[in-house]
């Protein structure tokens, strides 16, 4: 650095000819570096680094004839309304009858939804003999940890998602519902890895299920 | 006997490589923020395990608050004075070129068309106390509809994010869909965000 020692900033020596000043050249940089990290300390506060993430939603093209539709086997879904105060009424159609079962009433907690799907999915694959137990976010995990190659990654979740004996989920909000529920039960479906879903309308029949199914055990 | 001398350090330090990682720290910070384009309505997006990002150009976001008002915003500056333009073709007004410019400036906004002018007219400071109504996506006037038809129109690549909160009702997020089915949009995106709950086997 190009510094002159200026000797304590000048002034006159003692007993000589009135020299010129000598002034120094250097700056005091203290103030300067105090507003730099000032400024960054604003900026870094005012950064937010995490970028709003989103789901990706594929809805049915609205004008599907019946001859489109697919059909499925009855006991392959379960269909789930979602009503209000954050509860979700399940019930499975009878194979044999065509008729809906018993309704039941759950809620989002762990041992709540989720073990519900997670268990039908892997009663349905089991007697399928198809044990595809992989898992979707375990699968991108292990390809964040480079355990498994991208491609095999892309391969296992394609995989996931079309496997037939899979559970259908069908799932009908209440118009007592929240937007959080609907996020909350589609982020299900993510973490129970399931592939095939769809929202659908709720039926004036469901709303009276609901109802009733609420009214026998209000808790 | 000579003494020894110590020598008289200076007890200045010199800051110059202090200052210049400073400021380089400041340069990464002031590069990389991106200020929040003020939003007429706080929104508190439901959590999720989703990773997917969202993008950041050619997106058309529909916000709908906790009481059941829908906003709408479109990214880029040249699409939004082109889509004014259109829409103003569409219902039969003219907009002035002050206006149109405006607009393009302004982020998100929910007011039925008969109001924009006022709103657009509102100056900056002052938007934030304009009575935003939400755009109407009843079907008896969907405006909504209008606003992400002529959307599509003008940008064809644009994708279309809902951006709701926690606790809307259900029903004005079905009418939104349902008005997005109904122009044909069926793949779009819930803003949601992440949540460090563990995912298990």
């Amino acid at each position: 650095m190009a510094e002159i020692e200026g000797g304590g900033g000048g002034g006159h020596k003692k007993g000589g000819k009135p020299k010129s000043k000598k002034m120094s050249t250097r700056v005091d940089f203290t103030p300067m570096v105090d507003l730099g990290f000032l400024l960054i300390t604003f900026f870094m506060l005012t950064t937010s680094m995490n970028k709003p993430k989103t789901m990706e939603i594929n809805m049915p093209v609205k004008e599907v004839t019946e001859e489109e539709k697919q059909k499925v086997k009855a006991s392959q879904a379960i269909t789930l309304l979602l009503a209000e105060n954050d509860k979700i009424v399940y019930y499975f159609i009878n194979d044999v009858t065509g008729d809906p079962e018993t309704p039941v009433i759950t809620d989002f907690s762990n041992g709540g939804i989720r073990s519900t799907l997670l268990n039908k999915n892997r009663e349905l694959l089991n007697k399928a003999n198809n044990n595809n137990y992989d898992s979707i976010p375990i699968l991108k995990e292990m390809f964040k940890n480079n355990q498994i190659p991208e491609d095999e990654m892309k391969k296992r979740i394609a995989g996931i998602k079309a496997n037939k004996d899979a559970l259908i989920v069908v799932i009908k909000a209440d118009d007592k519902a929240k937007y959080k529920n609907l996020v909350d039960i589609l982020d299900e479906m993510l973490i129970t890895n399931i592939g095939r879903y769809a929202i659908v309308d709720i039926t004036p029949v469901e709303q009276e299920l609901i109802k009733t199914a609420m009214a026998i055990n209000p808790n | 006997m000579s003494k020894v001398k110590v020598p008289r350090k200076s007890t200045t330090v010199d800051m110059t490589a202090m200052t210049d990682v400073a400021f380089l720290l400041l340069t990464f910070f002031m590069l990389a923020t991106q200020f929040k384009p003020d939003e007429p309505v706080t929104v508190n997006a439901p959590s999720s395990v989703a990773e997917v990002p969202l993008p950041e150009t050619d997106i058309m976001t529909i916000t709908i608050s906790d009481d059941g008002r829908v906003f709408f915003a479109m990214e880029g500056q040249q699409y939004k004075a082109e889509l004014i333009q259109k829409m103003c073709a569409l219902k039969g007004v003219t907009f002035t070129p002050e206006e149109v410019k405006n607009f393009s400036l302004m982020s998100s906004f929910g007011v039925p068309f008969g109001e924009l002018r006022a709103l657009v007219n509102t100056r900056v400071e002052e938007r934030a106390k304009f009575q935003q109504k939400g755009i109407p996506c009843d079907s008896s006037n969907n405006e909504l509809a209008d606003w992400i038809w002529q959307s599509r129109l003008t940008n064809n690549l644009v994708r279309v994010a809902i951006k709701g909160d926690q606790n809307t009702n259900f029903p004005v997020v079905k009418q939104v869909i349902a008005t997005l089915q109904d122009k044909k949009v069926n793949r779009f995106n819930f803003i949601t965000n992440m949540t460090t709950e563990s995912v298990e086997k």
